[in-house]
């Protein structure tokens, strides 16, 4: 019996693939981070809680090294048949995931500390989650998206419920948990649809398979469609946000933050892993699709952000509507497909930014009067100035004024849609520059109230911002302002990102 | 094409002078009042004479090429460079917002409006500055629609924390409509970029380009963009319907400034980017301008009529001023945009010190309410002198500002570029004579309303009616001066635009025939003013 085994095994010896150690580190340190974190939560207990915040810090700013080492060094690199890929553009999505995680643990660190919540459980679940994005980020293999998806979706569903006994926390973690299953099993449903036409789970290879044919099978149109729309749940689009408003306002505030920008940045990362390798031939499939979330999304997001009173679910459907603004290019992306992926990623970099400052004063102000309502916003600025002024830079800069880091980041959008020079493109534009019109009502009107309204019963005692809380917010405001007034340095040369090496 | 590059740096240091100087205010404390006004006043003295030594350098024989030429990258990815200089179009509204900041400055020394503090009122009022400023200097078209937008928080923020009771709609209002227009606007720029060979914002190279390889249909639709961003700043009829609410809930301060500089953005954006890069397009659509600019001019004059409330008034002759002006452009004649910036010029001077005496009025009474008001001659006569002077001016009576800038654009439209319609201008040419009579109509019956007559019981006796102080002098005299100086010595502006003006219309020769003849026209017609 052994003897009949043996010659399968000798016809498909195994060969230990190379690895270019250089290449995984930014992963490996974050996984032997993660792994310590626990290690000392199991054998210290409560002891560990104080250096639980401050050695997640030490981790993300420690994998930053080796982004920036290869990022120095320059070169494309590929590892496994083409399925893990180093190259500039996972780099500066690497650098973003990493560098959000880490405001996030600023923002987290009093928030959770005083909250009375599990500390080191809370750090070792956010980095596994970031691990998973910058996975993702290299990731251009079905099995290896869906992996690192599901490695950065499990932890966010947890991290959702974290006020455990906060019914609204517990509910947001379940509608989020149930809605991003329900997602993942359509999305998988889609990539064995994928992979049976194709034969292989390579990016690159279903890219060859699809386009082979003059015109599509239903199976490859139905495997597509059921994967964008899986990946549509993710960054929530509408019509697949529904989830989105109740899972951000019932989950602790930092969590928010890190879903509503990291993961979802995690789920344009795959998606558009997917579309510029995988299916690049077939734009005539994903381009409409694109364009309807597109323009559905920013059009309903803002139309329903208006009648908001919460500013958590404010900042909910905007999210929506900024969703609607990142799927615009993408909707050109085999017309302009450079064009089209380096504005998309512009987006979501300043888009991080700018929307993490966001919840920061949120978090800062409910400090407090231990509330998300818009009302209670009156009169911000006479107690509390420099949040006022933070929060206008941030708010204004996602209505995209110039000279606030959003104007470039919707420029570009137009930019990659006009030049696209089709008649889809162009109305897609205008449906950008009157959505911009719309949104600009709401956020204006948050802006009214922080600085032209009286103070609800005249408590003009001030906010205590914690130092943490203080450097997340001064690092945000920068980034935010000096995208819009000297991007030349810092966009310029990061996010000129050419089409994804394959293999 | 031509540019001169001497002394290149002062520019730069006029456009950013007043953010400097708002950001010393930032680390001043808000309770020290006085250092804050002190600041804000010298900055925006320093950048005063920033200008004069910029007037005075100014090579105005060449006035028709950019001087103080920089062009440098800005934002490498986007192809934006930072490329600003200064012709004799740019140059007298680049005096204008110099010359009026300081003065809006010296009246918040004892004027902050409600509710206060002077630090974030000041600190704005600079940042419009720079916004101001970097718009006239701005050769690229990126860095021209950065600037454009800058000025709208810092306006936003001034009507909706130091404005009227119904400030929130106001401020609302006016920044919706303006992000409107300029978002379409942006759109235009960005298909403008595409669709011209060179791929370039830079406003020298797309000029001289003219629209050429755009066929016309599409060069239809991007000056249909542009036209409804300019057009909703100037503002134009029918998308003037923010300038009313704007005028009426802005301070006093908030009002001169969009009064005097802010609606100005708009026409320059017409003749400096609409009209030269796409002058085939401007042709096609020169008729249409032309009416919404006659409607404008009788819409905004029968609204004055109907008026209730002064400022309400003022607010509504700048539509109709405007109207002249966008008349004047209308024409695409040399002489008729040449009366279009002195239009511009005359109107900042003019409507600026109006909203001064209306601020000092509604001080004063404590309403602006005409029928209430009464024999300010009586009460305060240097007052009702003061205004009556201006009415005289805002109506167009020869020898004073505001004439140079209506009858010239009237009779330009006596002759329009030869590409449009004669009989259309022709006609609109009486309507807009029949606008000055209305004007007349309304200023006089402002004034006698107003200034003539006993005053009323209400404020007979009432000690806060004084007469005008020295902050008010020192703030307002420039301004009187200013308005007699150009209504006698027009040339002072017209020698300065007027190479500019056809170095501009020149650039469209070799793709349209009608400027060759336009420019014989003016040429033979104006003659330099």
């Amino acid at each position: 019996m052994l003897a009949g085994i043996a010659p399968m095994f000798g016809a498909a010896e195994f060969v230990r693939p190379a690895i270019d150690w250089h290449a995984a580190a930014p992963e490996l340190t974050l996984l032997g981070f993660g792994a310590l974190i626990t290690m000392i939560d199991i054998g210290w207990l409560e002891r560990a809680r104080r250096i639980a915040a401050p050695l997640t810090s030490l981790a993300l700013l420690t994998t930053m090294v080796p982004i920036i080492t290869l990022a120095l060094d320059g070169n494309d690199r590929s590892m496994f048949n083409g399925g893990f890929v180093v190259d500039d553009y996972s780099l500066i999505m690497k650098a973003t995931f990493v560098l959000a995680g880490y405001v996030v643990v600023l923002m987290s660190t009093n928030y959770i500390a005083e909250g009375d919540y599990w500390e080191n459980e809370y750090y070792g679940l956010l980095l596994s989650s970031i691990l998973g994005m910058i996975l993702m980020a290299s990731a251009r293999d079905l099995i290896s998206i869906f992996v690192a998806l599901e490695l950065l979706s499990i932890p966010a569903y947890m991290l959702a419920t974290w006020r455990k006994r906060d019914l609204k926390s517990n509910e947001a973690g379940l509608k989020y948990y149930l809605m991003g299953v329900f997602a993942s099993a359509v999305m998988l449903y889609g990539m064995s649809l994928l992979y049976g036409s194709a034969g292989s789970t390579l990016l690159v290879d279903i890219n060859d398979a699809v386009s082979a044919l003059a015109s599509p099978s239903a199976v490859v149109v139905i495997g597509i469609i059921f994967v964008v729309v899986g990946f549509a749940f993710k960054v929530s689009a509408f019509p697949f946000h529904t989830w989105a408003p109740d899972a951000y306002e019932g989950s602790p505030t930092p969590v928010t933050a890190f879903i509503s920008v990291a993961s979802k940045a995690a789920g344009f990362v795959a998606l558009m892993n997917l579309l510029f390798v995988g299916f690049l031939g077939r734009d005539d499939i994903f381009e409409p699709l694109m364009w309807a979330l597109a323009a559905a999304s920013m059009t309903a997001g803002n139309l329903m952000a208006l009648r908001q009173t919460n500013i958590v679910r404010l900042l909910a459907y905007s999210g929506v509507a900024q969703a609607g603004y990142m799927l615009a290019p993408l909707a050109v992306a085999g017309t302009v497909p450079d064009k089209a992926l380096t504005a998309s990623v512009t987006y979501l970099v300043i888009y991080a930014a700018m929307n993490l400052g966001a919840f920061a004063v949120v978090i800062a102000v409910a400090r407090k009067t231990r509330s998300a309502e818009i009302s209670d916003y009156r009169g911000l600025f006479h107690y509390a100035p420099g949040l006022t002024v933070a929060m206008t830079i941030f708010l204004f800069s996602l209505a995209g004024i110039p000279p606030l880091g959003g104007w470039l980041a919707k420029f570009r959008v137009m930019e990659a849609v006009i030049e696209a020079d089709t008649a889809s493109g162009l109305v897609l534009g205008i449906f950008v520059a009157v959505n911009s019109v719309i949104a600009l009502y709401y956020y204006a009107r948050i802006g009214f109230s922080m600085w032209a309204e009286d103070a609800p019963d005249g408590d003009l005692t001030p906010v205590n911002v914690p130092l943490s809380l203080g450097v997340a917010l001064a690092l945000t405001a920068v980034i935010t302002i000096a995208m819009g007034v000297v991007p030349g340095d810092v966009v310029g040369r990061f996010t000129e990102v050419s089409l994804l090496a394959g293999g | 094409m031509e540019t001169i590059s001497d002394n290149n740096w002062l520019l730069t240091i006029l456009v950013f002078a007043p953010l400097v100087g708002a950001l010393i205010m930032v680390l001043i404390p808000q309770e020290d009042e006085q250092s804050h006004k002190q600041v804000a006043l010298l900055t925006s003295l320093v950048t005063l004479g920033l200008a004069a030594f910029l007037l005075i350098d100014f090579n105005y024989g060449k006035a028709g090429v950019l001087q103080y030429f920089v062009d440098t990258e800005w934002i490498e990815v986007i192809d934006a460079g930072y490329t600003i200089g200064v012709d004799g179009m740019s140059l007298p509204l680049i005096a204008l917002t110099a010359l009026i900041m300081p003065l809006v400055f010296v009246y918040s020394w004892n004027h902050i409006p409600e509710p206060g503090n002077a630090k974030a009122f000041l600190i704005l009022s600079l940042i419009l500055e720079t916004g101001m400023i970097g718009t006239f200097v701005a050769q690229d078209l990126v860095l021209f629609f950065v600037f454009f937008e800058v000025v709208l928080l810092p306006m936003f923020f001034m009507i909706a924390v130091w404005g009227g009771e119904n400030r929130r709609y106001a401020s609302l209002k006016f920044f919706l409509f303006t992000l409107f227009g300029s978002a379409l606007m942006l759109l235009s720029f960005l298909a403008l970029y595409f669709l011209t060979e060179a791929d370039t914002f830079s406003m020298l190279v797309l000029t001289e380009n003219a629209g050429e390889g755009i066929t016309r249909g599409t060069q239809l639709l991007v000056f249909a963009g542009m036209f409804l961003g300019f057009g909703v700043k100037v503002p134009m009829f029918p998308f003037h319907t923010w300038l009313p609410d704007a005028h009426t809930e802005a301070p006093t301060q908030g009002s001169v400034i969009l009064a005097a500089v802010l609606l100005k953005l708009g026409t320059y954006g017409f003749i400096r980017i609409a009209i030269p890069m796409l002058p085939e397009a401007a042709e096609a659509w020169a008729p249409w301008i032309g009416l919404l600019a006659v409607i404008g001019i009788i819409y905004g004059a029968l609204g004055c009529l109907a008026q209730t409330d002064m400022k309400r008034l003022i607010a509504f002759s700048s539509v109709a001023h405007m109207g002249f002006v966008m008349l004047g452009i209308a024409t695409l004649t040399d002489f008729g945009i040449n009366a279009a910036i002195f239009g511009m010029v005359a109107h900042g001077l003019i409507t600026g010190m109006l909203f001064f005496i209306a601020g000092s009025v509604k001080e004063r009474y404590h309403t602006l309410e005409i029928k209430r008001l009464g024999g300010m001659l009586a009460q305060a006569p240097r007052l009702g002198w003061i205004l009556g002077f201006v009415s005289m001016a805002s109506l167009g009576l020869p020898g004073l500002a505001g004439f140079w800038g209506e009858f010239p654009a009237i009779l330009a439209a006596y002759e329009p570029a030869a590409g449009v319609s004669e009989q259309t201008f022709r006609v609109y040419m009486v309507v807009a004579a029949i606008g000055t009579v209305l004007a007349a109509g309304y200023l006089l019956w402002l004034l006698q309303r107003t200034a003539m007559g006993e005053p009323s019981a209400e404020f007979a006796d009432d000690p806060n009616i004084t007469d005008v102080s020295t902050t008010e002098w020192i703030a307002w005299a420039p301004l009187l001066f200013g308005i007699v100086l150009f209504g006698v010595a027009p040339g002072l502006i017209f020698e300065v635009t007027d190479l500019a003006v056809a170095q501009s219309l020149d650039n469209c020769i070799t793709t349209l025939t009608g400027c060759e003849v336009a420019e014989a026209a003016a040429s033979s017609g104006s003659g330099g003013g």
